[in-house]
């Protein structure tokens, strides 16, 4: 039995999905397992048989930066990295269920993923701007 | 008198949160300071794309061809002799590699400031979890079963697992007895001004606990080695040079024979000042001996258990101050819990007997503070490094001291904080123009804090939430204390590339505060050059000098202004050379640059620290100049106390400091932030649940730190009283949020209880028992 | 992570029938492993017992059925489907509200409510709803299905009623409280994604000043989660008054046995479950004014 985190890591190498915990506590193995925000350390990979994953990787666009990621970027969202993934995905999930988040649903949507480094302040600056940006398809 | 104007970094325009950071743009002293491009701006961070892309590579997620797996035995019992080491059935043992204190070519030790801290125990163990043999094989998933069949027999001894019980000298467990340091700190008379007659004297004792750092990134290491290029060590650290110098004695090679490169880390706070130095040895042991690449990621179970945490402590105050409100004396006695072993003690103990005097004038203070070893993981560096600890005691202490002497928390601190021109419990003169009472003020009415304090007190007796307010003033000391930055007599350097980039040249390391984005700031300043050319060398021993270590919040300050010197002296030699005028633009920099490297060869300038004039420290006497500069902060938190579940909310949170020179907005507003999230978890959520030195909750599920849903709305505002000795005024930041938020939460729980609390971390079950005690005894004496 | 994964075998044969049958035939063999968040954490400590796992994310496990009378949850739905069912926020609302309170939120799009039950922690946090609404399990093996009030399923710390070779096929609730008052709270060491240290959940309704029916559930006071039976029976036909809560405290602390772990003490949930009592009362005194 394989986690499927360790196949997004060892066997697919992609290793912008990282590994916090173990244990499901803090978010930053999150990746959307058709279309939805799952801890990929929690997950059998026996489970994700047909499923479509999306990692960080897939987040970006053709031509430019998802606006989560752009927004990250202007507003400070990120500090040492390590979350940023996770944080990344679950805004974008999010959004999937409220494109015009409150104060209280961005701070609930990113209930399951933890920061040691920002205190959130500038993840949830972040997660406003990106929502009332232009642009937001993945991909 | 000049003050530098507030300056509200962060305020919701568009959205609750939504930062609305703009540059600056307030008054200056100087057409200097407001002609700056870049300085002082809210860049991106430099290696920020990475970061959101999820393509920044941390330990993990690199590996190098024939690598293999590491892993650590360890330690069952606090203390005693290893009797028997037995390798269980059903591992396939040849296929191992196997290393023991007998296969260390050098010291058998983490050289760090005493060499006491064993790199692999040798016989003798003296706490749980202390690292006994390595082992390394291919198959990484095979390692953990592997570690469990190492069977391990002990001859336990007695261990000591508190402050008290070390005090005692009962069991001795280090040293003649068990005292990893002493300072004694003396200022003026203070058994006199305790004699004197009419004074009031007020006494307190405050405990702080372990604090787990809980980086998302847990320690790892890659280490490899060959005959020809010795030992390199890839690491998630701050400090390469320390673990450089640690490598050095326990693989016994020479300097140009051990290579460190720190590598993208995820998150450190002190946590990865010193324990690199440990895990990049047993990596590179391992590496040693099977003459492969070796790996070692701990995860978070052992990460908790194994590695340093912040040194709990003790301090008892007894103070005395006179019937109109003055302080006259303090009498203090702090004791910090070091752990097994001396690692960083004397100096986390020296940081909080300087800090122990907060930000008042004592005509006459004394601190006797020692660290003292118990059998737990040595307790290590964490962001503040002694000063929460003590800034803890103080601030709550002064509140009950006010009380005492019939005044307000604030019209007390009015009468006692520090002005320009007194002097600090070392003696040290404080020249820079500061306004203690006014920066309070300001926090004060940022706050609302008088018609808040006056609502709660109106609402309070009927309901069931009771609200409180709270506040606390402190300081930090910015870079190494007294001769400390002498000593490490830091190097920089600022050079270009054939191809025409900026390359800064330093061995600060960024792991989320900053560093990299500030020090190109500076060099794109300094060089008159875009932001975008300048990058940052890579943090490899090989290639660039040591600008001493990641900490004490020194890297802005001291790193800074030497990037600022040797990008000037760059620019300098650029057109002392004729190949660049006077004004030019970033290209025609560039250009010149290529042109005197294709004649030179290289275009590099160094600069070398040099101390500001007038700091002089006396180790001896312990008094002088502590600090080059001190930042100062005002602190106040707003709380609920639900007397349902008797939890505590931090409802709102205001932060002003005065850290010399706001570099770069966004990143500054986001270090107050964290750390401010950090310490509210030091005071109200995160408790090592200890068993004989054996952390039971070493798993995210049981250490509780805030979540998105727990965090109040932080509003953070700067003031600048620019350093002339720090880059662009700059002094240390990244600490300073850390100090004041603890006392300022439990000072609001005082006033919205009645109850005062001295101990943290608060957490309900505490102000449960607390206040069912008092329903208890105050129905005991209705019913007499 | 501490397990080696060639040790586990995990099958997935895609339909009831053929699980239950594997169930049956080789009982005792296959551990169930429905949305996994619980298996998956002792997975990786290194502390799964079960060798041999099956997996029951099955389609025939993971609707939501409503009619007339009931709501019928199947075993296999993920919490986030429960907190969003608009029939469940309906009729049901304390338990759309404990179901928001498991875990966060990429743990809720997995975690099952079945796998909770069977799991049996004392802790978690939707079994004080299911008291609170009368809730029946379904369970299901190769000899058919079989009901019972939820009241009979735990039997001790971690032990259901659940044969070796059966399932929680659905959680069926009866749409009888649309009327009654409703209180839940839990009591966590922080806001989200926690361990109760105490929760509660309870349905009831006052007449005249008097409490007419009331049902109460509670977590982590007790091996497994605790219907208040015994203090039900003082606050039944009382007035809340000082007394009566009093009485309902002594015997709440009798009827419980709430004790010291990693997470809190057992003077806390003794002190809080009597408050939270306490502040029930008032919350169903106020709304039935």
């Amino acid at each position: 039995m394989t986690r499927l985190l360790d196949v997004l890591r060892h066997d697919l190498a992609l290793t912008g999905t990282k590994e916090g915990c173990g244990e499901g506590e803090c978010g930053s193995c999150s990746v959307m397992l058709n279309g939805v925000l799952i801890n990929s350390c929690l997950v059998p990979v026996a489970q994700a048989d047909g499923a479509d994953i999306v990692t960080i990787e897939g987040v970006c666009g053709q031509e430019k930066l998802n606006r989560v990621q752009q927004a990250f970027l202007e507003c400070g969202g990120a500090q040492c990295g390590i979350c940023t993934p996770g944080m990344i995905l679950a805004t974008l999930h999010l959004f999937d269920r409220h494109p015009h988040p409150t104060q209280e649903q961005i701070q609930e949507g990113l209930n399951g993923n933890l920061c040691r480094c920002t205190g959130y302040m500038r993840i949830f600056a972040a997660a406003e701007k990106a929502a009332s940006s232009d642009s937001g398809a993945i991909g | 008198m000049l003050r530098a104007p507030v300056r509200e970094a962060s305020r919701g325009q568009l959205g609750h949160f939504q930062a609305g950071i703009r540059p600056l743009d307030t008054q200056r002293r100087g057409e200097q300071l407001q002609s700056e491009r870049i300085v002082g701006k809210p860049v991106f961070r430099k290696e920020g794309l990475a970061k959101v892309l999820g393509a920044a590579r941390y330990v993990d997620d690199i590996s190098l061809p024939g690598m293999i797996f590491g892993a650590t035995v360890r330690s069952a019992v606090p203390r005693g002799r290893v009797r028997s080491i037995e390798y269980g059935p059903g591992i396939p043992w040849d296929e191992f590699t196997i290393v023991t204190a007998k296969d260390i070519p050098g010291h058998n030790y983490v050289a760090l400031i005493s060499n006491d801290w064993p790199c692999l125990a040798d016989g003798f163990v003296n706490h749980p979890q202390e690292p006994i043999l390595l082992l390394a094989h291919p198959d990484r998933h095979l390692l953990p079963l592997a570690v469990g069949a190492v069977k391990i027999e002990y001859e336990e001894l007695p261990s000591v697992h508190s402050i008290e019980e070390s005090e005692s000298g009962t069991t001795v467990v280090w040293g003649e007895d068990n005292i990893l340091k002493s300072y004694l700190l003396e200022k003026g008379d203070v058994d006199a001004a305790f004699r004197e007659p009419g004074i009031l004297i007020i006494e307190g004792e405050y405990t702080t606990g372990a604090q787990e750092h809980l980086y998302i990134e847990n320690n790892g290491a890659i280490a490899a080695y060959s005959e020809l290029e010795g030992v390199t060590f890839w690491g998630s650290l701050q400090c390469p040079f320390y673990a450089h110098k640690a490598l050095m004695a326990v693989t016994g090679l020479p300097e140009d024979k051990v290579r460190v490169i720190q590598v993208e880390t995820g998150g450190a706070f002190g946590g990865k000042e010193d324990y690199p130095s440990m895990i990049g040895a047993h990596a590179a042991l391992l590496a040693m001996k099977s003459g492969h690449p070796v790996k070692i990621i701990y995860d978070r179970m052992e990460d908790m258990a194994a590695t340093t945490k912040r040194h709990p402590s003790r301090a008892r105050h007894r103070t005395a101050v006179t019937k109109d409100g003055r302080l006259l004396a303090a009498d203090i006695d702090f004791c910090l819990d070091g752990g097994a072993y001396s690692t960083l003690s004397s100096t986390v103990l020296s940081r909080a007997t300087i800090h122990s005097g907060g930000a008042y004038y004592w005509p006459n203070i004394r601190v006797r503070s020692k660290a003292y070893a118990t059998n737990t993981p040595p307790h290590g560096a964490f962001r503040g490094f002694g000063a929460p600890q003590a800034l803890f005691a103080t601030e709550r202490h002064m509140d009950r001291v006010a009380k005492a002497a019939g005044l307000t928390p604030e019209e007390f601190r009015r009468r006692n904080l520090l002005r320009t021109g007194e002097t600090t419990s070392t003696g040290q003169e404080i020249r820079q123009q500061i306004d203690l009472p006014g920066w309070m003020e300001r926090a004060l009415d940022h706050a609302g804090y008088y018609e808040k304090k006056a609502q709660f007190d109106r609402q309070n007796p009927d309901s069931l939430h009771k609200k409180g307010i709270g506040f606390a003033v402190f300081l930090h000391g910015s870079g190494f204390t007294g001769s400390g930055e002498r000593y490490l007599n830091s190097l920089v350097g600022v050079d270009a590339t054939a191809d025409g980039r900026i390359r800064v040249l330093v061995s600060s390391t960024e792991f989320g505060q900053g560093t990299n984005t500030i020090l190109c700031q500076i060099a794109a300043e300094a060089l008159g050059v875009d932001y975008d050319v300048v990058e940052m060398a890579p943090a490899d021993t090989s290639i660039v000098p040591n600008s001493g270590p990641t900490v004490a919040s020194r890297t802005a300050m001291v790193v800074g202004r030497l990037v600022h010197s040797a990008a000037t002296g760059l620019k300098q030699t650029l057109i002392a050379s004729g190949l660049l005028s006077e004004t030019y633009k970033t290209n025609e920099l560039q250009n010149a640059a290529r042109a005197y490297i294709a004649t030179h060869g290289a275009l590099c300038s160094m600069s070398r620290y040099e101390a500001p004039p007038d700091v002089y420290w006396d180790d001896q006497k312990y008094s002088g100049e502590a600090y080059a500069a001190f930042a100062w902060a005002a602190y106040v938190a707003e709380v609920t106390v639900d007397l349902t579940t008797y939890s505590v909310t931090v409802d709102d949170f205001v932060a002003l400091q005065e850290v010399g020179r706001v570099l770069n907005p966004v990143l500054a507003t986001g270090q107050i932030e964290g750390g401010v999230a950090q310490a509210i978890g030091y005071a109200l959520y995160e408790k090592v649940a200890w068993d004989r030195g054996l952390m039971k909750n070493n798993q995210m599920t049981n250490y509780i730190i805030p979540t998105s849903q727990d965090q109040p709305k932080i509003r953070v505002f700067f003031e600048e009283v620019p350093f002339e000795f720090g880059a662009y005024g700059a002094k240390g930041i990244g600490e300073l949020p850390m100090d004041g938020p603890a006392p300022a939460i439990l000072n609001a729980i005082a006033h919205a209880t009645g109850e005062e609390f001295n101990a943290i971390p608060l957490l309900p079950e505490d102000i449960a028992e607390r206040l069912a005690m008092r329903a208890a005894v105050a129905a005991e004496m209705a019913a007499v | 992570m501490r397990s080696y994964p060639a040790d586990y075998d995990l099958i997935a044969p895609g339909n009831l029938n053929s699980v239950l049958q594997l169930l049956h035939d080789e009982a005792g063999e296959w551990t169930p492993i429905a949305g996994g968040t619980e298996i998956m954490m002792l997975f990786g400590a290194g502390k799964l017992a079960a060798r041999k796992l099956v997996s029951i994310s099955l389609p025939d496990l993971g609707q939501i059925v409503e009619d007339g009378d009931s709501i019928s949850i199947g075993g296999g739905c993920n919490f986030t489907q429960i907190r969003h069912h608009s029939g469940i926020q309906k009729h049901f609302p304390l338990l759309a509200q404990c179901a928001a309170w498991t875990g966060g939120i990429a743990n809720q799009n997995r975690g099952t409510i079945g796998g909770n039950l069977a799991n049996a922690s004392p802790a978690a946090d939707s079994p004080p709803a299911l008291f609170a609404y009368a809730a029946e399990l379904e369970l299901i093996s190769v000899r058919g299905t079989r009901r019972i009030p939820y009241e009979q399923f735990h039997l001790g710390y971690k032990k259901t009623a659940l044969a070796p070779d059966e399932l929680i096929r659905a959680i069926v609730l009866p749409k009888r409280f649309e009327k009654a008052l409703g209180y839940g709270r839990k009591v966590g060491p922080r806001n989200a994604q926690a361990i109760s240290k105490i929760c509660v959940a309870a349905t009831g309704s006052l007449r005249q000043g008097r409490v007419e029916e009331i049902r109460i559930g509670m977590g982590s006071v007790a091996p497994t989660p605790l219907r208040l039976l015994r203090t039900e029976q003082v606050l039944r036909g009382a007035v809340p008054n000082a007394a009566t809560i009093a009485e309902a405290r002594r015997v709440m602390a009798s009827e419980s046995a709430p004790i010291d772990d990693i997470r809190s003490t057992a003077s806390y949930r003794t002190l809080v479950a009597g408050n939270l009592l306490e502040e029930m009362l008032r919350v169903f005194a106020g709304a039935s004014r």
